[in-house]
This record gives C-alpha cells, sequence and structure tokens, in this order.
C-alpha cells in the first residue's frame, strides 16, 4: 500500500505543481479574505476570540476550495477508472488524497497565517508559535481526513461545487470551535495567555474518530 | 437469440442472462455467451446499443443488475477484486492525466500494476511515441494520445483486453504500430467494439451484436454475414 499511497501523492503533486489549480486559489482566498476583513472591520488590529475566529473560518473556507478540486482530475480524466482497474487496496487512495489536501492546507497556511499576522493581528503573538503549529497541525489534520471523504462523495454529483460544502462545513464545525478554543489565548493581546491543551485532544480525537470513519466507508464510496 | 457457444479452453468470459438499467432506462437485457480465453469477440451495434455499458461490466467497473457474469474465473461484482490487473480497458477516454506527460503517466499506472518502468518506456518506442513521451498529454494529437492510451491498457499485459474502437483517430502508421499490441493473436482474449463490420469480423473468432441493448447475434464470425452485421446499424 505503501508504493501505491506514494504514486498517488507523487502524481498529485505533480499535476499541482504543473496546472497551478488548488493552492493558489486557495490562497488568493486566503489572503483576499483577510484583507476584506481587515478593512470591514474597520479595526486596527484583533485579538483572543475574534482573531480566531476569523482565521479558522477563512482557513476552513479556503480548503473547501482544495476540497472540490481534490478528485476532479480521477473523475474528469479517467483516473477512478484507471485506479479501480488495479490490483491495488483502495483506501490507499483516500489516503492519499488525505496526505495531498494535507500538503495543500499546509502550503497556504506558510503564506496566509503571516498575511494574518500582519493585516489583523495586534504585535507580540511570536512566543506562542509552537502552540499555534500543533493546533495547526490537528486542524489540518482533520479538515484533510473531512475533506477527502467529502470530496469522494461530491464529485460523484452533479452539483459538487454546492454538495460539498453543505456537507464539509457542518461537519467541520468541531474542527473551527476546537481550533479556535485552542489559538484564542495565543492572539490574546498584551501575550500569550495560558494554552488550553485540553482542545488539542478535542482535535486529536476528532481526527482519529473520522480517520477510522472515512477509512471504513471510502471503499463504498469508490463503487459505482 | 441467447446462444451460448461452447468454450473451447477455459472461458475468458462467460454471461448469462446479463442485464443493466440506468434508473428506468434499460440499457443491457439479457445478455448470454461464452468466450473462450485467447478468442475475440466483436461486438457491434449502433450507438447507445449498449456496447460500452457491456465493456464496463466486464472490467469490474459497472455492476450488472440481472444475470450472472464471469470474467476470467471471478463471478462479477463479488469477486470482482480478482480480476483487477488481468483485465486491460481501453475505453473512449484514454484515462491518461492531460498535464503529465506520456512517460509519467505511464510510470504511474506501471506503479500501481507493480510493473517494471522500463515495461513503460518499451512501450512508448514501440508503439513510436518516443519523441513526445516527455510532452504532456494536453499537447498530443487524438493519434497520439491514442497510442499512449493502448500502451496504458497492455501495460500490465493483462489477460483479457476490453477494446472500445482501438484503431479511432489511429493513421496506417498508428495502427501498424499498435498491432503487436493488441491486434489478433497476441495472446488475451479480446472483447473488440467496431463499427468496422469487415475488419471486425475478419479479426473475431465470435461476433455478437447489439440492437437497443438486447443480443440480435451471436455466433462464430465465419457463420455470421456481412448483411447481417450491416443490418444492426439500419
Amino acid at each position: 500500500m505503501r508504493t501505491t499511497v506514494a504514486a498517488l501523492i507523487r502524481k498529485d503533486l505533480q499535476l499541482e505543481l504543473r496546472a497551478f489549480e488548488s493552492v493558489p486559489a486557495m490562497l488568493m482566498f486566503s489572503v483576499s479574505t483577510f484583507v476584506l476583513f481587515h478593512f470591514g472591520l474597520d479595526r486596527g488590529s484583533l485579538a483572543g476570540d475574534l482573531a480566531a475566529g476569523v482565521l479558522w473560518v477563512t482557513l476552513l473556507l479556503s480548503a473547501v476550495l482544495g476540497m472540490n478540486r481534490l478528485f476532479l482530475a480521477e473523475r474528469e480524466q479517467g483516473g477512478f477508472d484507471g485506479f479501480l482497474l488495479a490490483p491495488v487496496d483502495r483506501t490507499a487512495l483516500f489516503v492519499a488524497k488525505a496526505i495531498v489536501l494535507f500538503c495543500f492546507l499546509a502550503a497556504v497556511e506558510l503564506v496566509a497565517v503571516p498575511a494574518f499576522v500582519v493585516l489583523l493581528l495586534e504585535p507580540g503573538p511570536g512566543q506562542a508559535l509552537p502552540e499555534l503549529l500543533a493546533v495547526l497541525l490537528l486542524a489540518d489534520a482533520g479538515i484533510a481526513v473531512v475533506g477527502t471523504l467529502v470530496g469522494a462523495l461530491g464529485v460523484q454529483t452533479r452539483a459538487r461545487d454546492l454538495i460539498v460544502p453543505l456537507m464539509a462545513l457542518p461537519l467541520l464545525v468541531p474542527v473551527v470551535i476546537a481550533a479556535a478554543e485552542a489559538s484564542a489565548p495565543l492572539f490574546e493581546a498584551g501575550g500569550a495567555e495560558p494554552f488550553p491543551g485540553r482542545w488539542l485532544l478535542v482535535l486529536a480525537l476528532y481526527d482519529a474518530v473520522f480517520a477510522l470513519l472515512a477509512y471504513a466507508v471510502f471503499d463504498f464510496l469508490l463503487e459505482e | 437469440m441467447a446462444t451460448t457457444a461452447t468454450a473451447d479452453s477455459a472461458p475468458a468470459v462467460a454471461l448469462e442472462g446479463v442485464g443493466r438499467a440506468y434508473g428506468e432506462r434499460v440499457a443491457l437485457r439479457d445478455i448470454t455467451f461464452t468466450l473462450p480465453g485467447g478468442a475475440t469477440v466483436a461486438v457491434f451495434g449502433a450507438n447507445g446499443a449498449g456496447k460500452t455499458t457491456l465493456l464496463r461490466i466486464l472490467a469490474g467497473l459497472l455492476r450488472p443488475h440481472a444475470g450472472r457474469a464471469n470474467v476470467l474465473g471471478a463471478v462479477l461484482p463479488r469477486e470482482a477484486y480478482r480480476t483487477r490487473g488481468r483485465v486491460g480497458l481501453l475505453g473512449h477516454e484514454p484515462m491518461l492525466y492531460r498535464d503529465l506527460t506520456v512517460r509519467e503517466n505511464l510510470r504511474f499506472h506501471a506503479r500501481l500494476h507493480g510493473v517494471d518502468r522500463e515495461r513503460a518506456d518499451e512501450l512508448v518506442e514501440q508503439v513510436g511515441l518516443a519523441a513526445r513521451a516527455d510532452d504532456t498529454v494536453r499537447t498530443l494529437s487524438r493519434g497520439m494520445t491514442q497510442r499512449a492510451a493502448i500502451c496504458r491498457a497492455v501495460l500490465h499485459a493483462p489477460e483479457l483486453l476490453l477494446l472500445d474502437e482501438p484503431l479511432a483517430n489511429l493513421d496506417p502508421g498508428g495502427a501498424a504500430a499498435v498491432a503487436p499490441l493488441i491486434g489478433a493473436g497476441t495472446g488475451p482474449a479480446r472483447v473488440l467494439i467496431s463499427h468496422d463490420a469487415e475488419q471486425g469480423l475478419a479479426e473475431a473468432d465470435w461476433v455478437l451484436g447489439l440492437r437497443a441493448g438486447r443480443q440480435a447475434i451471436w455466433g462464430r464470425a465465419a457463420d455470421v454475414q456481412l448483411g447481417e452485421v450491416r443490418g444492426l446499424y439500419a
């Protein structure tokens, strides 16, 4: 299975590097939204809950763009058929796509989070970077797992652009709550507040539950 | 009309009363035939007669809604996993990623099938695509894309080849180049969809004619008249 996952990841990264279809769109959306919040909220800077909410809602909505396109090449260019004809574990496709979506999210956040800090945040949360990285890592894993599951479902339908957000957003509400709760103290004005580690546990639990669920049902999603 | 031929060897395909519907529309009804291993059946029929549906059922990509389907000894759809990696499908779509090069596409499929990457390079040479192997599929002509798709379909040396108009878009040079890979007598059993009645009859051991999803002709190619096949398109 490892070889198959590696082959699928390599193929998807090659396609993205050549066509630039997902990451640039996700990045442009995130940065544009931060700019809109910067002017729309008419504040010099944000802090605490509000800052965390803006960050996570924006990242989640940009992730939906990636989910929408995650299986598009498989659907439109015969990739599903090619994969289904091969003597490989079908779960490899789920694992590979989740890793690819995670990589896309990480790539977007490399630029979007600094843009968020510059455009919207009060100066000073730099010392909280390790904690913020931990929240990003766990939240991205949850978004990637659920996004892959929903992307695979949505791509089979004609109303993909509608179905994917309609299914993904409610499922990802716990991720937004936990990630926002975990990162809000990091964005408090005047320095980092005590870090609520229990929200990291909630994120980790969410990731584990949905990873197992997706692992169990993904095979059936590939059936006609 | 459903007549079952006697198999000369272990059958590559054995269908009995197979049917398939898309919602209310019945695409295939009561298809019954047996194709011996290594033999070729030419499938004829007008557009919408059910040829592609039949091919996708045999590939394990569609479930039959009625009847019994056995492909390479595996009962479909329950044992479809047993046919994976043993069937080569060349459909309407080339199943190649447009933004990958020919070589990248074939090496990707080689990895999925556990085939050496050298095999992909050999095939590219064999079909005369070496000069364009590092160009993206998006930039290829239809004929060249078809050659690449044929390489993809035979990469893993399948035991059953499902070919939907394999020579479409190929010039005579291209057709000659791919003949050793998908032509008659190359080894695997073949299900060959064709609209060229003469060519199809010449290549096939058996003939299946479909009319509106029903089996209108089944018999040895030598016993089927050209007029009968042409009648399917009338």
